[in-house]
This record gives structure tokens, C-alpha cells and sequence, in this order.
């Protein structure tokens, strides 16, 4: 059945003048701005369904850049499509949480009723099926996007009833439930994703009142904002933990005719969650700790960066959006203020996870590639367009509206040492009890297992793949800054788990994940994932090991951003506190002798140019 | 303009404010190995060969300001086997084959890999790509085997040449030189541009058709000297 929201697919060859004058009409409804590149394209592909060499020409002349600096930006983002697709495009998600909760059989079970396989499209052009990394839903895995609805806990039966329902011509959203399309925005992201909130601690997720936060800080001034956020010891949440107001001060202090302030809701760390349900859940105090920075560092413009990933809960953003608009907490002269004006967009991403980088992030609200930017000028001082920018993680802004309602001591506090306030940890993988948990700083990751039910823990990957992977006599280190620091992913892996298993997959994601700006990520990881390969083919020699070390340390000292210097922690962490996984793969042959290559695997390509069967290998050769 | 100094490998270097660690060692005659970085066009830092340790840290020398009293570590051995790693993985990445280039001789990735010391086996496997060879214009043909990514040519077509010929498309080891349109005939590409010429194009990607082994080899850049030797030799000491 055809879908009249969308057009047919226009043939390559040639340029056809109703497409571009449909592609015009959506650059114009962007300005013709090359800045609003993400938008453009997002539109673009929701109306032809991909981004035909045709259409870039179409979106270069409107927006006056090259076709390349067009195609440079759809083919960086994995969401975009640059061959035709389907009418809706399933994303299986390809996490390793994912994998161990079934995702292998749940994947089958689309193929075989979709009679396509990853990669492919129906031939009646109904469904494309593909896989994606972490979705932000490892606490109820397995998982896929459908379009931009998400289905959660997923079996094969009710893959298969997905895949034939999509076939017959439904719309993703009528496979959430029935009446959803009835259903207020808060009710439609909750129907399609639980919250799993398994303990509310006292400053994010138990009732918070009504901008109190925004209202406290009318009745000071800017300089006593930043005093306030600097003396509550409040640290970036998104995994780095710098001092949130320190940062702010620099934004203040430059010399600018505007500033900008932006909320990173790119959450990508593999078995990362907790700004999803910050999203869903307190919507309202992220926008009013956004205003706060607005009013704190003098920003007339906000952009909150939302994930591709969470398209479902646009629908609540943008009502959250339109709300305050209305209520006059948003736009001209908030709270009747003159001269407070500050409004907020929403930009979309689309499918990279170095997004979350912040450079990477600006440059994506620029309509560029997402490549991080080069250090210095840091985005305090020079960030989006120029302009100085504070970058913000959800949850630091929410921490912020609740600072400026109870106080700097408060807040200051809860948690321990140098890690003030409280934290909201997702936990999943091996556990009863999967899920958001917010603490103080300070517990142990012992006191989260069992709070989680963990017990049965072999291995917790602590920060995801960019952390620490620790085993048992580890479990009494402590969740802080200074200890075992985390944007929030608690992964918690049993003793059923193969650790080689995980860190090859983990080495994948960042090969996918790379931007590929700068030679040691984009190749050394591409090294580093084959190397983990050897040792789980048994091809490994005790060599191998000082090889992974080795490069492992080039990577880090010469990459450019975040990724490359913490992307080999797979593999540095499991050797260090998982040596045996590898000792165990590199025993010597009772021969004394190590394959290091499978002869086999190398000669097979010049064997099948040359026609030629294996005397050794083929069983049939006398035959 | 305020001056002041700072020490690359215990050697005094001047430096204006606002000059990046490079461009004050190029005018102080020390040579900081790179190969994304060309005069006159804008600093990327894509390629990594110009680590430096500046006060402890290691940063791009083509980035990264000069500072009063940075104590920056160049030429020493940690720093050359990071470097050298480096310039290995280009060579992996790609499909180069030095004996039957053009350009071998005057490629600056030859030369520098023959300035760090690369002369064994390297440990890191070949990844072997499949990648297209465009002959379409008359007068300019691409090897993309050769192409290590550097953008100089992306640069120089957009900055100095103001065409925009090439740009770069793709995410993470897909990431590579793509032309502004369906092939090089298809673009404003010229055989005058400033992107085109010899010296933008560090590798054999960028041939200009009719001039091959005009010089032969024995008699070409680096057959007489090593890589950076004419920043060197203005060195006054």
C-alpha cells in the first residue's frame, strides 16, 4: 500500500524538475541557510525516502554550497540514506546488551518474514531493514527503531508480527498500541519505552516543584548565578566532570554579540540511558536549568541537540517547547524580565555518536560533518558560529534548576571528596533489577549490584566502553569522580560472559563510531579491532599482547578528541584487570609451535581468481 | 606585535602572539615533521605527524599556539616512534606501492617515512581497500589508492583557488576524497589550479597527464636530501 505522505522514488538519471522544486521549497522553509544542513536533509529523506546525488544538487544550489560539502554531511551521518529505502526503515539495535538478550534470534526472525537480510530492502519497497549501535534502551533489550517509533522487549513472535504488519501497509505508530495516535506526547513515549526509575534520590527524580529554580534566579543578578553553580561543586554529567560553573564564567566573561547555550541530549555511551528519562520525565527542569545558563552567561539562543536515536520523544520536546513559549518562560522578556530574551530549538541528530563530543556537536548544529573542532579556541570563547557556547549534558542542567531552588550547600552536600551531589547511574546487562538508580556520589559498585540485583556480576563496565571494565576484587571502588568516574552506564556482565567477546564488539563500535578526521582513530582502531580478532580465532602470540599495549598508547597520545584517547580502554582495562582472558588464548600448542595466520582464510581469494580446490582443505580433492 | 620565546628541544625560539608552535619553529629554521599541513593553507591537524609534547602534553604543532616559556619536545625518540607509527598507518590504509609510483621520489609520505627510520617490516596488517581510479578529465587524473586524506588539495581548491573541487565524504575509515561531481570531468577542475599542482598534493594521488618521470629518478626532491632539510637550513647558529 502506498504511503501518500511520501513520494515515489524518483529516478536518478537526470534532473527532474517537480523534485527540485520540492527540495526549494524545503530549503527555503530553512532560510536556504547551509546551517540548518541537519534539518534540510532530515526533510529531504522524509519526503524521497533517501538523498539522491540529484537532490544534494538541488539542496547545494539553494543553499549556495558545493555538492560535495552536501554529500561531506549526508554521508557522515549513519540515519541518512544515500540509496533508496523503504517506506519505513527498521533499526535493530546491534548492542552487545542487546545481543545477549536475544537480538540474534529477533533479527533472524525479521529477516526470515521480511525475506531480506541487514542491508536490504523489500522488493515491493515496504521495509528497510538495518542495524544500529546502542540505542539507549539496554534496560529493556532487546530493541529496534521502526521509523521513529521504538519497540522494546522484543522476541522473534513479535518480530515477526511487526514485520508482517509493516508489509500489509501499517504505520510504525499504530504497532505501539491501539489509540496511540490519541495519546498526549508524554503517554505516546511512555507507551513505547518504560522509565524503569528503580530509586528516586532527592534532587532529579523525586517531585521537584515548578520552576522555583528560574524563579530564584530573577531575583539575582548573573554574577550571583555563576557563584552559586560554582560554589555547589556541581561537574559536568556527561563524563568528563568539568566544574560547570568555571565553565560558565569563561562564556561570561568573553567579549561577544551573542552567546549560546546548548544541551548535549546526544547520549550515545553504549549502556547510557538516564538522560532519556530525564528527557521524558523532567523535561520542564531541563529547559529551566537551560534558561538559567541563559540568564547566568548572557545567551539569547539555546539549542537542545537531541539524538536520532530518541526521535520518539520529539513530540514532547516540542510541546515542552510551545508550553513555555505560551507561558512566557521562553521568548521575549521571560518572566516579564526586559531584555531577557531566549528562545530554544531543537536539533535533530542523526546517527553519531561522536556527536556527543562537543566540538562534534557544535559543528553538527553548523550543518557540518560531526567532526570535533580543533582546541583551542575552546566553544567557551570561540563555539557555534563563533560565538562563545556553553555545552551542557542533560542532567547538569536539571542538577542546575534544583541548585538554584535549594542552595549551593544543599547540593554541595550530598556525595563525597570532590564529587558533590547526586548522579543518575543506568544499570543493565546481567541484573534483576535493570534500570535508573540516582545516589549520592560515593557508593560502591558492590552497593549498586546488590541494590540492583547483581550479585552474580563477573565483570561491571563502569562509563561504557570509553571506561573501566572491573572484575570481582574491584567491586569495593567507589563511584566518583577520583574513583571510577561515569557519565552513568553501569554495565553489569556474569560469569556466563566472554570478555573477549565484549571487547571485540566494543573495538567495532568505535571503528564505526570514528569520525575518521584523524589518522591514529580512524586506522589505529581499525588495527586494535583485528588484533582482538587474532586473539579470539586462537591466532595470538604472547607478542600480541605488547602489540595491543603498544599501539593502544600511540592511539591515545595522538588522537585528536575524546574518542581516540579513550576508545583502546576495552582493551586496556580487561588486560589489566582481566589478564588470564588473554594469557588463556596465547597457551603454546603442545608442539611448541603457534599459528599466527590461517593459511587457509589468506590464500582463498587468489584460490578462487585461480579456479583451484585445496589439496589440504578441500575434503572432495581426491574425489 | 608582541614577541616572546619559548624552548623546542633546548633551542630558543622566538614567537609572535597568535603563531601556532609550527610556524615559529618553520621561521626559527627547526623542522617539525607534518603532512596534512602546507604553507599558505589552513592548519587541519588531521594527520597527527606533528605531535609535539608541549609542557608535558602531547598536541598538534600546526594547532596549537606558542606560549612564553613552553618547553616543547620535538626530535626525541618517543616522539619519532610516535610519528613513525603514524606514518605507518597511512601507509596500511591506503595501497601504496613506492616502486611503481610517480611519485617516488618526490612523495613527501616516501620521504618522511624514510626521515623517521621506517625501514622494516611494519607490524601492522594491510587493510588492502578497493579504490577507484579517476582518468576522466583530459588533463588531470586521480589515484585514490595513493590518497592519504590530507585535504591540502580540498583546501587549495576552495581557499586559494576558490573552486571547491574536492571535498571529503564519509564517516571513520570510510572517510575519503570525493570530487564535486559524478567524476573530475564533471567539475571546473583546471589544469592551472593552484590545487593541482605539485606541490599541494603530497602523494601520487593528483597527476597531472603528460608529464609523467619528467624528472627521473635519482634526480628528484628527496633523492639528495631529507624531508625538511630547506626549513633546516635557514637555521642560523
Amino acid at each position: 500500500m502506498a504511503d501518500p505522505s511520501t513520494d515515489a522514488i524518483p529516478n536518478v538519471a537526470g534532473p527532474d524538475p517537480a523534485q527540485d522544486a520540492a527540495i526549494r521549497e524545503i530549503c527555503a522553509r530553512h532560510g536556504d541557510d547551509p546551517h540548518r544542513m541537519m534539518d534540510i536533509l532530515h526533510d529531504v529523506q522524509a519526503r524521497f525516502r533517501w538523498i539522491s546525488p540529484a537532490s544534494m544538487e538541488s539542496v547545494a544550489a539553494a543553499t549556495g554550497l558545493t555538492r560535495v560539502a552536501v554529500e561531506g554531511v549526508a554521508s557522515f551521518y549513519a540515519f541518512f540514506a544515500l540509496s533508496p529505502k523503504g517506506r519505513v526503515t527498521i533499526r535493530v539495535c546491534d548492542d552487545i546488551i542487546d545481543r545477549f538478550a536475544g537480538m540474534p534470534a529477533v533479527r533472524a526472525a525479521f529477516e526470515a518474514a521480511l525475506g531480506i537480510g541487514l542491508g536490504s530492502t523489500t522488493e515491493c519497497g515496504a521495509v528497510s531493514l538495518e542495524e544500529t549501535p546502542c540505542i539507549g534502551l539496554c534496560d529493556q533489550a532487546p530493541a529496534a527503531m521502526v521509523g521513529d517509533v521504538v519497540l522494546t522487549r522484543l522476541t522473534p513472535e513479535r518480530a515477526k508480527e511487526v514485520a508482517r504488519a509493516l508489509l500489509a501497509g501499517a504505520r510504525p505508530e499504530e504497532l505501539v498500541c491501539d489509540g496511540f495516535d490519541g495519546l498526549a506526547p508524554h503517554a505516546k513515549a511512555t507507551r513505547q519505552v518504560a522509565n524503569n526509575i528503580r530509586l528516586a534520590g532527592n534532587v532529579l527524580l523525586a517531585p521537584v516543584p515548578d520552576e522555583a529554580g528560574l524563579r530564584r534566579t530573577m531575583a539575582i543578578d548573573p554574577a550571583a548565578i555563576l557563584d552559586t553553580v560554582e560554589a555547589s561543586g556541581l561537574r559536568g554529567c556527561g563524563g568528563a566532570g568539568f566544574s560547570t560553573g568555571r565553565k560558565w564564567r569563561f562564556a561570561a566573561a568573553t567579549q561577544a554579540p551573542r552567546r549560546v547555550v546548548i544541551c548535549n541530549a546526544d547520549e550515545g555511551e553504549p549502556g547510557t540511558f538516564k538522560d532519556r528519562v530525564l528527557l521524558t520525565e523532567r523535561p520542564h527542569l531541563l529547559i529551566e536549568g537551560m534558561t538559567v545558563a541563559a540568564r547566568a552567561v548572557g545567551a539569547s539562543e539555546g539549542i537542545l541537540y537531541l539524538r536520532g536515536e530518541y526521535a520518539y520523544l520529539r513530540p514532547l520536546i516540542d510541546e515542552v517547547l510551545e508550553d513555555r513559549r505560551a507561558r512566557g518562560l521562553l521568548g521575549r522578556s521571560i518572566l516579564g524580565a526586559e531584555g531577557f530574551d531566549f528562545d530554544i530549538r531543537l536539533q535533530m541528530g542523526a546517527g553519531a555518536y561522536i556527536c556527543g563530543e562537543e566540538g562534534a556537536l557544535i559543528s553538527s548544529c553548523e550543518g557540518l560533518p560531526g567532526e570535533p573542532k580543533t582546541r583551542p579556541p575552546f566553544p567557551v570563547t570561540q563555539g557555534y558560529l563563533g560565538l562563545p557556547t556553553v555545552v551542557n549534558n542533560v542532567e547538569t542542567f536539571c542538577h542546575v534548576a534544583r541548585i538554584l531552588d535549594r542552595g549551593a550547600d544543599w547540593f554541595r552536600a550530598m556525595g563525597t571528596g570532590g564529587s558533590h551531589g547526586t548522579k543518575l547511574f543506568s544499570v543493565s546487562g546481567d541484573c534483576a533489577r535493570p534500570g535508573i538508580y540516582e545516589l549520592p556520589y560515593g557508593h560502591s559498585v558492590a552497593e549498586l549490584l546488590e541494590m540492583s540485583g547483581g550479585e552474580d556480576a563477573a565483570a561491571v563496565l563502569v562509563g561504557g566502553p570509553s571506561g573501566t571494565m572491573i572484575g570481582r576484587d574491584a567491586f569495593d571502588r567507589h563511584l566518583t569522580f577520583d574513583d571510577l568516574a561515569t557519565g552513568g552506564a553501569v554495565i553489569v556482565f556474569d560469569g556466563s560472559r566472554n570478555i573477549l567477546e565484549i571487547v571485540e564488539y566494543y573495538m567495532s563500535f568505535f571503528v564505526h563510531e570514528s569520525c575518521g578526521y584523524c589518522t591514529p582513530c580512524r586506522v589505529g582502531n581499525v588495527f586494535l579491532q583485528k588484533a582482538v580478532a587474532k586473539f579470539r580465532q586462537g591466532l595470538a602470540n604472547q607478542a600480541d599482547i605488547d602489540y595491543l599495549r603498544d599501539l593502544s598508547a600511540t592511539i591515545i597520545e595522538t588522537s585528536r578528541c575524546g574518542l581516540g584517547t579513550t576508545s583502546p580502554n576495552p582493551i586496556l582495562s580487561t588486560l589489566e584487570n582481566f589478564p588470564l582472558v588473554y594469557s588463556a588464548m596465547i597457551k603454546p600448542n603442545p608442539d611448541r609451535l603457534r599459528a599466527t595466520f590461517d593459511i587457509q582464510s589468506a590464500i582463498d581469494g587468489a584460490r578462487k581468481i585461480a579456479h583451484r580446490r585445496s589439496y589440504i582443505h578441500d575434503r572432495d580433492f581426491s574425489e | 606585535m608582541s614577541g616572546f620565546t619559548f624552548t623546542i628541544d633546548g633551542i630558543d625560539v622566538t614567537a609572535e602572539e597568535g603563531q601556532t608552535i609550527m610556524e615559529a619553529a618553520d621561521a626559527a629554521g627547526i623542522y617539525i615533521p607534518r603532512l596534512c599541513d602546507h604553507e599558505g593553507l589552513r592548519h587541519q591537524g588531521s594527520c597527527r605527524v606533528c605531535t609535539v609534547k608541549a609542557g608535558g602534553r602531547s598536541v598538534a604543532a600546526c594547532t596549537q599556539p606558542a606560549a612564553p616559556g613552553l618547553t616543547v619536545e620535538n626530535e626525541t625518540d618517543h616522539i619519532t616512534k610516535l610519528r613513525r607509527d603514524l606514518v605507518e598507518m597511512l601507509f596500511h590504509e591506503g595501497n601504496h606501492l613506492c616502486p611503481i609510483c610517480e611519485a617516488s621520489g618526490n612523495c613527501e609520505l616516501q620521504a618522511m617515512a624514510y626521515r623517521l627510520d621506517m625501514t622494516a617490516p611494519t607490524r601492522f596488517p594491510y587493510l588492502e581497500p578497493t579504490r577507484p581510479l579517476d582518468a576522466s578529465h583530459p588533463d588531470i587524473a586521480l589515484d585514490t589508492n595513493r590518497c592519504i586524506t590530507c585535504g591540502r588539495c580540498i583546501r587549495a581548491s576552495q581557499d586559494v583557488d576558490g573552486k571547491g573541487v574536492f571535498g571529503y565524504v564519509g564517516r571513520g575509515i570510510h572517510r575519503r576524497l570525493a570530487v564535486n561531481g559524478a567524476d573530475l570531468a564533471d567539475t571546473d577542475a583546471a589544469r592551472d589550479d593552484f590545487a593541482m599542482s605539485a606541490e599541494v598534493c603530497p602523494v601520487g594521488c593528483i597527476i597531472r597527464k603528460g608529464e609523467g618521470f619528467s624528472r627521473p629518478i635519482g634526480e628528484r626532491d628527496y633523492d639528495h636530501g631529507v624531508i625538511g632539510q630547506e626549513i633546516e637550513g635557514k637555521r642560523r647558529d
